[in-house]
């Protein structure tokens, strides 16, 4: 049996993933994440932060959630459901920081928690800042015109 | 390779520690030893593993009742890198030591190599031994444990699991009468979460080429057992069987075995520990009440590392198959 022919046949027997489900998952978690930054930048902005204030402060507020929830072990959890519901948001960020932070701990905090927090999170800083200098580029040359 | 054992060196004695998940599985009660702590008392979960290696190790000697200084050899290996866990266990003991690695087919490999020394005379006696903890595999191979993520249907369970034989020349219940050294084989397969897939052909090719030299069928025997397939991997195994004319209506993956439907664990188990534990918890006590006289047991192994398949390599796989039968069979 060549390569493709058995390429074929693992695609016979391999299930898919469950799509519908996992969308809805992801809609209805990722949802009440950002339903409550916005009910966290509402409260905010009652207690007379600025909405530029608030929107930080909302956001700090999720990446500290996330980091306690995935110290307890329940981000993964949750995550094991909501997939890219709880990816996607800034408190997937947040979990893929802190949990190589914390599984590394045994490798010593400079060898270890310093060095692989960013294993995962690292590509999403290089890759973010490059496409947002490009953007700016982009923008500072439409300026031009 | 084929060998057939000049003298059929024996099982005579087994043991088997496994983690807490494994412990709420359907075999739990069979396992010598079910840990509820996964830390097993230690710090990181490399001292785990060695921990856990350690106590199947004593819980062997205290079973056979013997001392450390009767063992003569001892060989066995982990999935960790450099398989310090089984190293750093050993260290304890003073065994002379070969490490040995052909990822979750060590066991096998383990026994087939024991009972070539053994049946030599050139061991009077050696331990057999493999073994795979959950935490430590997937910190080297995929994520940090708390990382949220989904896993794929196709995906296994990393066992937390060590199995240990004894094996010597004379014996009661359980005999090696021949076996099979398995041929790498890849098919292209690249998906690192569809192990049973990349596998499948590896125990297809050891099976075939080892009932072709025993001139035996697949019927023989009371059980044809793979280590940790699961139910992707079995599908195409029985296909790939299929295609050569071979049935497997015999057919048992240990990977399928320790988990149960509502543990979540999609494609089934994996690790080195998947199939010693299972071998050495359900099926060799079969033998001593002679429920089962005559089986294959194949432990397949995927020969992969994190670095190459981030640089796009397939993954070449392995199988190594060990005929173990009862008394009545051998006296047959």
């Amino acid at each position: 049996m060549d390569n493709k022919n058995y390429d074929e046949l693992v695609k016979k027997f391999s299930p898919n993933s469950k799509i519908l489900s996992n969308c809805l998952w992801a809609f209805f978690v990722g949802g009440s994440i950002c339903t409550l930054g916005q009910l966290l930048t509402n409260i905010y902005m009652k207690n007379n932060f600025t909405i530029s204030d608030a929107k930080l402060l909302s956001s700090v507020t999720l990446v500290g959630i996330s980091a306690v929830l995935t110290a307890l072990g329940w981000y993964r959890k949750i995550a094991k459901r909501a997939g890219a519901g709880t990816l996607v948001p800034i408190t997937g960020f947040a979990n893929a920081v802190v949990s190589p932070a914390i599984e590394f701990k045994s490798e010593g905090y400079i060898t270890g928690v310093a060095s692989k927090m960013f294993i995962i999170a690292g590509p999403v800083i290089v890759y973010g800042t490059v496409a947002s200098v490009v953007y700016g580029v982009i923008y500072w040359l439409l300026g031009r015109f | 390779m084929y060998i057939k054992y000049k003298n059929m060196p024996a099982i005579t004695q087994w043991a088997s520690v496994v983690g807490k998940k494994e412990s709420e599985g359907p075999l739990a009660n069979f396992f010598g030893e079910c840990c509820q702590d996964d830390y097993f008392g230690k710090e990181t979960w490399e001292q785990a593993e060695t921990e856990m290696q350690s106590r199947c190790i004593k819980q062997l000697l205290h079973k056979k009742k013997i001392s450390t200084n009767d063992i003569k050899l001892f060989m066995g290996g982990d999935l960790c890198n450099q398989i310090t866990s089984t190293a750093f266990a050993v260290r304890d003991f003073g065994f002379p030591f070969l490490g040995l690695y052909n990822a979750c087919s060590t066991m096998a490999e383990s026994i087939i190599i024991s009972a070539c020394m053994v049946d030599s005379g050139y061991a009077e006696n050696s331990i057999a031994m493999a073994s795979s903890h959950f935490c430590t595999a997937e910190r080297q191979y995929r994520t940090p444990l708390d990382y949220g993520g989904k896993r794929t249907p196709t995906a296994q369970w990393t066992v937390t699991g060590c199995g240990s034989v004894l094996i010597e020349p004379v014996g009661k219940t359980a005999f090696i009468d021949a076996a099979q050294i398995g041929r790498v084989i890849d098919l292209g397969v690249t998906d690192t979460n569809n192990m049973g897939a990349a596998m499948a052909p590896a125990a297809a090719d050891t099976i075939k080429n080892f009932l072709k030299n025993s001139n035996t069928k697949s019927d023989d025997y009371d059980l044809i057992v793979t280590g940790d397939l699961g139910a992707v991997g079995s599908g195409l195994l029985k296909e790939l069987l299929e295609k050569e004319n071979i049935s497997l209506n015999n057919h048992f993956d240990c990977g399928l075995e320790i988990y149960s439907e509502e543990q979540n664990v999609q494609s089934g188990a994996s690790g080195c520990g998947c199939s010693a534990s299972v071998l050495t918890a359900k099926l060799l006590p079969e033998f001593e009440k002679e429920k089962l006289n005559n089986i294959l047991f194949i432990a397949t192994g995927a020969l992969l590392s994190p670095s190459t398949s981030m640089q796009g390599e397939s993954i070449p796989c392995i199988a190594h198959l060990v005929n173990i039968k009862s008394k009545k069979e051998v006296t047959k």
